[in-house]
C-alpha cells in the first residue's frame, strides 16, 4: 500500500517537473513581463507531492512497514524512534529522495523570490533546475527506488548500521544536503543568466542569498560530520582527509570563493565570467563528490552498498551536466574588461579566490591521485594527512595575513591601510606566542608562524567588530566569520601540538602510571540495552598535577540488528581539554588494550566552526530584514 | 583561442570521466580473492547440532567442497539459499555450512523452512574461526577441491551465474 502511494506521488511530481520544463519553454517566448500564475501552482504542487513521497517513506520507517525493501534493509522494530526517523536518509535510496526534495524546495523558493522580475532569466533557471530534478527522479524511480516492495513482507528488518545510530549522524545528511544540493539552484541560474545575457550585478543580487545559505549549511554539515567522527570512530581524530570528507570540503572552497567574488560583482560589475564559472563548478564538484562516495569507487563509511550501475548513472549525469555547461559557457561567454587596482579591496577578493582554488586543487589531487594511479597502473598508494599538512601549512600563513588585511582595504583604491597599527598588532601576536609557548613538543617554524598570524587575525577581527558596533554599522557577519576562522586555525594548531596519546594493556584491578595521569581499571560490567549488549569498563583517571579525579567508561557494544561490534570511546569533555579513552578486547586474554588521549581545545574547535557559520546565518537574516 | 580553450577543457574533463568509468569497473574493495590457489588452513570447528568437532582436513574425502558461511539473521543468505539447494543435488560436491554468530534454535528453524543443503553443519559462535578462512562478513563461500586448494571465493550471496560456474568447475 505505502509502496504504491509513494511511487504514485513521486510519479506525479515527475510529471509536474516535466510540465514545468515544457511550459517554461513556451512561456519564454511570450512578450508579457509577468510570469503566469500556473508556474507558481505547478511548482507548488511539485513540491507538495515530493514532500508527500518523503513523508510516506518516513511513515514506513516510523511504523516499521517491512513490505518496503528499503525499510526492511535499514530498520528494525527495536530501534529507538529517533533512529527509525533518521534511518530514512541513512541509506542510498532514502537520501536520494531527500536530495530531490531539497532540489525541488529550492526550485520553488527561487521562483517566488523577487517575484515578477527578470521573467526570462527565472524561467530559464526553472528549466535547468527541473532538468536536473527530472534526471534525479528518473534515477530514483528506475535504479534506486525507496518504495520497492518485498512480498511476503518479512516480520523483522535487518537494522541500521550501528555506527550510523548516532544523533550527530541523524542531522549530518540533511545539513550537508541543504549545503551542496542547494548549490544546484545557482548552477541553473548561472546557465540561465548566460543564455539571457543578464546584467552582472542583477545576477549577483539574485544568487547571493542562495550562495550564503548553501555555504552556511555546508559549514554546519561538515562540522557535525567531524563531531561524529570524533565521538564515534574512536581514534581520537576529527578530520582524516578521507576522500569522503574531502568531497564535502571541495564544494565548500568553491562556495567560499564564490560569495567573495559576488561582493566584487555587486559593487563593480567585475569578475562576471569567473562568478559564472564558480557557480557552475560548485554543483559539478558536489555531484562529483557524490559520485566518488556513492559508486563504491572509493571505500568509506558512506559507500552504502557497492552497485556499479548506480555509479554509472551518476557518471552519465555528470558527463551530461559538464558538456551542457561547457557548451553554454563557451557559446555565451560574456566579454568584460577587468582592471584591478593593486591593494584595492577587489584585488584582495581575487587573492582569496586564488587561495581557495589552490586549496581545492591540492585536495582534489590528493583525493583523485590514488584512484587515477590505480586505474592507470594498478599501483596502490594512499595519500594521508602528511601530504596535506606539508603542502597546505605554509600557505595558511599568507592566507591568514590577507584575511586580516583584506577587509581593511578600500574599494577602488590602492591606498595603504594604517601600517603602523598593523605592525603593532602583528608584534603583539608574536609576543603573545613567545610568552605562552612553553610547548612540550618542539613546534616547527611554520607552526609558530601559523599561531602568530591566527592570533593576528583574531585580534584584527575583534577590532573590526568593535569599530563596526561603534559606527552603528550592522555589517558584522564578515568580521564574525573571519574571527571564527582565526580561532579555528589557532585551536587546531594548538590541539595538534598539545595532544598526548599512550597505548598500553591493562586488566581489571591494575593501574597504569603515566607522566601526568594514573589510570586504574576498576571493574567491568555487562549490560543489556534495547538494541545492543554492552561491556562497560570503569576507569578512574587521576590527574596527578592537579589532584583531580574522573571516571571514564568506554564500551564494547554488540548490536543485535545487524550483528556488529562497535567500540565506544569514553570522552570527558571540558571547555579547555578532553580526556579520551577507548578499550578493545585482546583475544583469549584477560587484558584489554587501552588507548588514552588528552585532547585540548576540542570544544573550542567546534565553537570556532559554529562562529564561522554564524556569520553566514547573520547575513541571511540581515537580508531578510532589509 | 576560445575554440582551443573549449576543446582543451572538453577533452580534459572527458579524460577524467573516462578514468572514473574505468575506476568503476575495477574491484576496489579489499578482497581475499588472492587466496585462490592456496590451500585452506586446517581448523577445528564445533558442530552445530551435536557435540563433537570436525577438522577441515577431513574434507579431503570429498571431491569438491563448498564451505558456506551463513546465519539465520542474514538477509542475503536467505536469497542465496535456493542456489545452495540446487548445488546440493549434485553428488560431486558437498556443502559444509558454517553457522556464523547465530542462535542454534533460529538456525534450525531457518533450515526447516528453506531446506538443508549441507552435508555437515559446523558453528562459529564468536566469528573468530571464520577469520582463519579469510572471511570477514557473510554470506561468503569458498570452493575447494580434494587437496583443500581454493578454486574460487564468493563474497556475498551466490547467484545463478556462480552456480553455473561451479557446475563447470567440478566437471558435471
Amino acid at each position: 500500500m505505502l509502496s504504491k502511494i509513494g511511487i504514485l506521488s513521486t510519479l506525479i511530481s515527475t510529471i509536474l517537473s516535466f510540465l514545468l520544463v515544457y511550459q517554461s519553454f513556451s512561456e519564454v517566448k511570450s512578450k508579457n513581463n509577468i510570469i503566469s500564475k500556473k508556474f507558481y501552482y505547478l511548482s507548488f504542487y511539485q513540491l507538495l507531492f515530493i514532500i508527500f513521497s518523503f513523508l510516506i517513506l518516513l511513515f514506513g520507517y516510523i511504523f516499521s512497514d517491512f513490505s518496503l525493501i528499503n525499510v526492511y534493509e535499514n530498520s528494525h522494530t527495536t530501534k529507538p524512534l529517533f533512529y527509525k526517523i533518521t534511518g530514512t536518509w541513512g541509506n542510498h535510496e532514502g537520501s536520494l529522495l531527500l536530495w530531490i526534495n531539497i532540489m525541488v524546495l529550492f526550485s520553488f523558493l527561487f521562483l517566488v523570490y523577487k517575484k515578477n522580475t527578470e521573467k526570462k532569466f527565472k524561467l530559464f533557471t526553472l528549466i535547468f533546475q527541473n532538468i536536473l530534478i527530472l534526471f534525479f527522479l528518473i534515477f530514483l524511480l528506475t535504479n534506486s527506488n525507496p518504495f520497492s516492495e518485498i512480498y511476503p513482507a518479512p516480520s523483522q528488518g535487518m537494522g541500521l548500521n550501528p555506527i550510523l545510530q548516532d544523533p550527530a549522524l541523524g542531522i549530518h545528511p540533511p545539513l550537508l544536503y541543504l549545503g551542496f544540493v542547494s548549490s544546484s539552484i545557482y548552477f541553473s541560474a548561472a546557465l540561465a543568466s548566460l543564455i539571457c545575457r543578464l546584467e552582472a550585478n542583477v545576477f549577483a543580487k539574485f544568487i547571493k542569498l542562495w550562495v550564503v545559505i548553501s555555504w552556511s549549511f555546508q559549514t554546519l554539515g561538515i562540522l557535525v560530520g567531524s563531531i561524529w567522527a570524533y565521538y564515534e570512530l574512536g581514534w581520537g581524530g576529527y578530520w582524516f582527509w578521507d576522500p569522503v570528507e574531502n568531497s564535502s570540503l571541495m564544494p565548500w572552497f568553491l562556495m567560499t570563493a564564490l560569495f567573495h567574488s559576488l561582493l566584487v560583482l555587486e559593487k563593480k560589475n567585475g569578475l562576471y565570467a569567473w562568478v559564472l564559472i564558480l557557480s557552475i563548478l560548485t554543483f559539478i564538484m558536489s555531484v562529483t563528490g557524490t559520485f566518488l562516495v556513492r559508486s563504491g569507487i572509493l571505500n568509506s563509511v558512506h559507500t552504502f552498498a557497492n552497485d556499479p550501475s548506480r555509479g554509472l548513472f551518476i557518471l552519465i549525469f555528470l558527463a551530461f551536466m559538464i558538456s551542457m555547461s561547457l557548451i553554454i559557457l563557451f557559446k555565451y561567454f560574456p566579454n568584460e574588461k577587468n582592471n584591478f587596482l593593486f591593494l584595492s579591496k577587489e584585488s584582495f577578493v581575487l587573492f582569496n579566490n586564488w587561495f581557495m582554488i589552490f586549496f581545492l586543487t591540492v585536495v582534489l589531487i590528493g583525493t583523485l591521485y590514488p584512484l587515477f594511479l590505480e586505474v592507470l597502473s594498478k599501483e596502490k598508494v594512499s595519500v594521508g594527512p602528511a601530504y596535506y599538512n606539508i603542502v597546505l601549512a605554509p600557505f595558511i600563513v599568507p592566507f591568514l595575513f590577507l584575511m586580516s588585511y583584506g577587509p581593511q582595504s578600500k574599494w577602488f583604491s590602492s591606498k595603504l591601510v594604517d601600517v603602523k597599527k598593523m605592525f603593532f598588532i602583528i608584534l603583539l601576536s608574536f609576543s603573545l606566542v613567545f610568552i605562552f609557548a612553553n610547548f612540550e613538543k618542539d613546534s616547527s617554524f611554520i607552526t609558530t608562524l601559523i599561531l602568530v598570524f591566527s592570533i593576528y587575525l583574531i585580534l584584527q577581527s575583534f577590532l573590526d567588530l568593535y569599530t563596526s558596533i561603534k559606527n552603528n554599522s550592522f555589517n558584522l557577519s564578515r568580521s564574525i566569520s573571519h574571527l571564527g576562522f582565526g580561532m579555528l586555525i589557532f585551536f587546531i594548531s594548538t590541539n595538534n601540538i598539545l595532544s598526548t596519546e599512550s597505548n598500553f594493556n591493562l586488566k581489571v584491578g591494575e593501574t597504569k602510571k603515566l607522566t601526568n595521569y594514573s589510570i586504574k581499571f576498576n571493574n567491568l560490567k555487562i549490560l543489556k540495552e534495547k538494541n545492543y549488549e554492552t561491556l562497560v569498563g570503569n576507569f578512574l583517571i587521576t590527574d596527578i598535577k592537579n589532584y583531580k579525579e574522573e571516571n571514564l567508561k568506554p564500551e564494547i557494544r554488540v548490536y543485535n540488528q545487524p550483528k556488529i561490534v562497535t567500540y565506544e570511546s569514553s570522552i570527558k569533555s571540558k571547555i579547555l581539554s578532553d580526556t579520551y579513552l577507548t578499550m578493545s578486547n585482546l583475544a583469549g586474554s584477560e587484558f584489554y588494550s587501552i588507548r588514552f588521549q588528552t585532547k585540548p581545545f576540542m570544544n573550542l574547535i567546534w565553537i570556532s566552526v559554529l562562529i564561522i557559520s554564524a556569520g553566514g546565518f547573520l547575513r541571511i537574516l540581515r537580508r531578510e530584514n532589509k | 583561442m576560445r575554440k582551443f580553450l573549449f576543446f582543451l577543457t572538453f577533452f580534459g574533463t572527458l579524460s577524467i570521466i573516462i578514468v572514473f568509468y574505468l575506476g568503476l569497473k575495477t574491484e576496489k574493495i579489499y578482497s581475499t580473492k588472492d587466496l585462490i590457489g592456496k590451500p585452506i588452513s586446517e581448523v577445528n570447528l564445533d558442530l552445530l547440532n551435536t557435540d563433537g568437532s570436525f577438522n577441515t582436513s577431513e574434507l579431503k574425502n570429498n571431491n569438491f567442497t563448498l564451505i558456506n558461511f551463513w546465519a539465520s539473521w542474514c538477509g542475503p543468505c536467505r536469497k542465496e539459499h535456493k542456489y545452495l539447494i540446487e548445488l546440493s543435488k549434485n553428488d560431486n560436491i558437498k556443502i559444509l555450512g558454517v553457522n556464523f554468530k547465530d542462535n542454534k534454535l533460529k538456525a534450525n528453524k531457518f533450515l526447516n523452512k528453506l531446506g538443508n543443503p549441507y552435508f555437515l553443519i559446523a558453528k562459529d559462535d564468536s566469528g573468530k574461526k571464520s577469520i582463519d578462512f579469510g572471511v570477514y562478513g557473510i554470506p561468503e563461500s569458498i570452493l575447494i577441491d580434494k587437496n583443500l586448494v581454493i578454486i574460487q571465493k564468493y563474497i556475498g550471496p551466490i547467484n545463478k551465474k556462480d552456480v553455473k560456474y561451479i557446475f563447470n568447475a567440478i566437471g558435471s
